[in-house]
């Protein structure tokens, strides 16, 4: 019962906040929208027994990656609306409605033939993080490398690309800051 | 009660919605968030089979996406402040160079 209201009430919820994000003119609502159905997503990794995932979602993603986008917001001009020039809604809705049916009976495939068994089983009576660690530092240890690799390849990527003349205001209107510093220099 | 196909049918619906929004967005930090809302519907659909399977592959492929996701918003939000210093906007039409 507690499973069923959970489950239903997260995914009418996370449903509604990720049609904010993509439906929004602004940026900064979609944007938050995003992030509180980040949170209720790592709700259903807790529903599913995947602990340990859910607070790697909660850290990575609602800590690192929101974060990240906030920051890369305030160098672009947030509150203005953004002017898209869009296309045919008609189509772009036939599109996506027959790719999701596409992708539920690509899911659905395997579910009906038998002949899937674990490859690597959760053992019984150990905490979800300790499974996860058995496994992943044992059977998947150089793509856990691997993936540390990239992400220091990519933190350097970022600081290299983003690093650049940042004394310099990226915003159009200048004057607005210049403005801002007389009234500073005044006082 | 709930099944693997619940699950399944949501991550679907998020995953429509991400690529509703990849398909009409022209701004490119929207279709970063679009691609943000694919990656996680995928996650969720990891890790419903995990659980219903009794197997841990999944949740492993979803680390591995979540991994893959943090440096693809570090590189990409470097290259888009890159593009907003040489073109002062990130509208898809106005960084339309190639005209064929």
């Amino acid at each position: 019962m507690y499973e069923l209201v959970a489950f239903y009430l997260f995914s009418a919820l996370t449903i509604g906040l990720f049609l904010v994000t993509v439906m929004s003119k602004n940026v900064l609502y979609a944007m938050t929208s995003m992030a509180s159905a980040m949170v209720l997503i790592s709700g259903f990794f807790f529903l599913l027994g995947a602990d340990f995932l859910g607070v790697v979602q909660l850290i990575v993603y609602v800590g690192a990656v929101i974060a990240l986008y906030s920051f890369a917001m305030m160098f672009f001009d947030a509150t203005r609306d953004i002017k898209e020039k869009n296309t045919n809604p008609a189509l772009v809705f036939l599109l996506g409605g027959m790719s999701a049916l596409v992708l539920v009976l690509m899911f659905s495939a395997p579910i009906h033939s038998e002949a899937i068994q674990a490859l690597y089983p959760m053992t019984e009576g150990v905490g979800n993080a300790q499974d996860v660690g058995m496994v992943l530092f044992t059977k998947y240890l150089i793509p856990f490398e691997v993936a540390a690799l990239m992400l220091l390849v990519a933190m350097i990527a970022g600081i290299i690309l983003a690093g650049k003349k940042m004394d310099h205001s990226l915003t159009e209107d200048m004057d607005a800051d210049d403005e801002i510093m007389n009234l500073k220099d005044t006082k | 009660m709930i099944g693997l196909s619940h699950y399944l049918i949501v991550s679907a619906i998020i995953f429509s919605i991400g690529l509703v929004g990849v398909l009409r967005r022209r701004n490119l930090l929207m279709l970063f968030f679009a691609t943000e809302v694919m990656l996680n519907a995928v996650n969720i659909a990891f890790a419903a089979i995990s659980h219903y399977y009794n197997d841990l592959t999944g949740q492993m492929f979803a680390f591995f996406i979540i991994a893959i996701a943090a440096s693809e918003v570090a590189v990409g939000l470097g290259i888009l402040i890159v593009l907003y210093k040489k073109y002062g906007s990130l509208d898809l039409d106005d960084l339309a160079s190639m005209r064929g």
